[in-house]
């Protein structure tokens, strides 16, 4: 499977992608520099953390507008699998890949620690491996986390079980003191509607191997990487999650 | 031309920003500032004639980019 990874003037966690995806996971992985409108013919698309360009205006904002970006929208149009994290979770929204947007953190302070975080949606091509209610540690590096949306967005998220990841305690409970910038019902991370589209404030590339401190986002690109495979196998490309359900039954 | 752009968060977005700077006023003696917010202010110069014109590229250029209608609200004003 081939992996792009996009490349913003202010990524920064580009080549941890490229790392874990190369040497961890053993796929092949290549850049797609933002100003080329060309996805090298990737099966996955991963938007990176970082700052991309300074910040400036909003986190995102500008990004969105670039080159690469119109590729990435016909990619997920057509059901192509598009992964953000962090800054790249802040871009998709700017670009209206994904609903809502990314605040200040509560507490104004750029926040980089370990969290713990419960997976609500086994059933989307990033999170296969994982349980319905698993407890995994990934970390965050954000000054702009706080997910918000008005409430009807929010209603329609859960309907349409588009909330996959949950800031929990250890535990799994969902309490505000295990909520590190104060995102709306703990949000971590959401899909689109059709599932192919998963943006998330934490790293999972920094949690692919234990010496790490914790292998638990591994999983995340050997989800993909499954999805792939059994999609390949004859299904429809066409509305991922559920045929990823349909497979599932099968397998 | 010139144009200024006023850029707010949206009254149901919490702004902690503008809480903590309330806060400073208050410790400076002024406890009847409510209703703190804190945006940004855009200025820029515009060549060319057609307000009108200019004033809905501008206006699409605000929604598009210079805010972002999830979390904020603007205010263009544009004069010759």
């Amino acid at each position: 499977m081939k992996f792009g990874i996009l490349q913003f003037p202010g990524s920064n966690c580009d080549q941890d992608c490229f790392y874990a995806i190369r040497n961890v996971l053993k796929e092949e992985v290549v850049y797609l520099w933002h100003k080329e409108a060309d996805l090298q013919e990737a099966d996955v698309v991963v938007v990176p953390g970082g700052f991309s360009y300074g910040d400036y205006l909003r986190c995102g904002a500008i990004a969105r507008f670039s080159p690469v970006m119109g590729e990435v929208k016909k990619f997920a149009a057509s059901g192509g699998l598009v992964l953000g994290i962090c800054n790249g979770f802040q871009i998709l929204t700017e670009a209206g890949l994904l609903p809502g947007a990314l605040l200040r953190n509560r507490s104004l302070k750029f926040i980089c620690r370990e969290v713990c975080l419960r997976v609500e949606h086994p059933l989307t091509p990033f999170t296969l491996h994982y349980h319905k209610g698993e407890v995994i540690r990934i970390p965050i590096a954000h000054g702009e986390g706080n997910y918000f949306a008005e409430p009807d967005v929010i209603a329609e998220l859960k309907k349409n079980r588009q909330i996959v990841f949950k800031y929990t305690d250890a535990e799994g409970r969902e309490t505000p003191e295990a909520n590190p910038n104060g995102a709306m019902e703990n949000i971590a991370g959401i899909c689109n509607k059709a599932g192919n589209v998963l943006g998330m404030m934490p790293h999972p590339e920094r949690a692919s191997e234990s010496i790490l401190g914790s292998a638990d986002g591994l999983k995340m690109f050997q989800s993909v990487v499954y999805w792939l495979k059994i999609n390949r196998a004859g299904q429809t490309p066409s509305a991922p999650v559920r045929s990823a359900e349909i497979n599932l039954a099968a397998v | 031309m010139k144009a200024r752009i006023i850029v707010t968060p949206k009254k149901t977005v919490l702004d902690p920003q503008g809480k903590a700077v309330e806060q400073a006023i208050h410790h400076l003696g002024m406890e009847c500032v409510k209703n703190t917010r804190i945006g940004k202010f855009i200025e820029m110069d515009i060549e060319g004639e057609n307000l009108d014109l200019t004033r809905k590229k501008l206006d699409q250029v605000c929604k598009d980019l210079l805010s972002n209608p999830v979390i904020e609200d603007y205010r263009l004003e544009l004069e010759k």
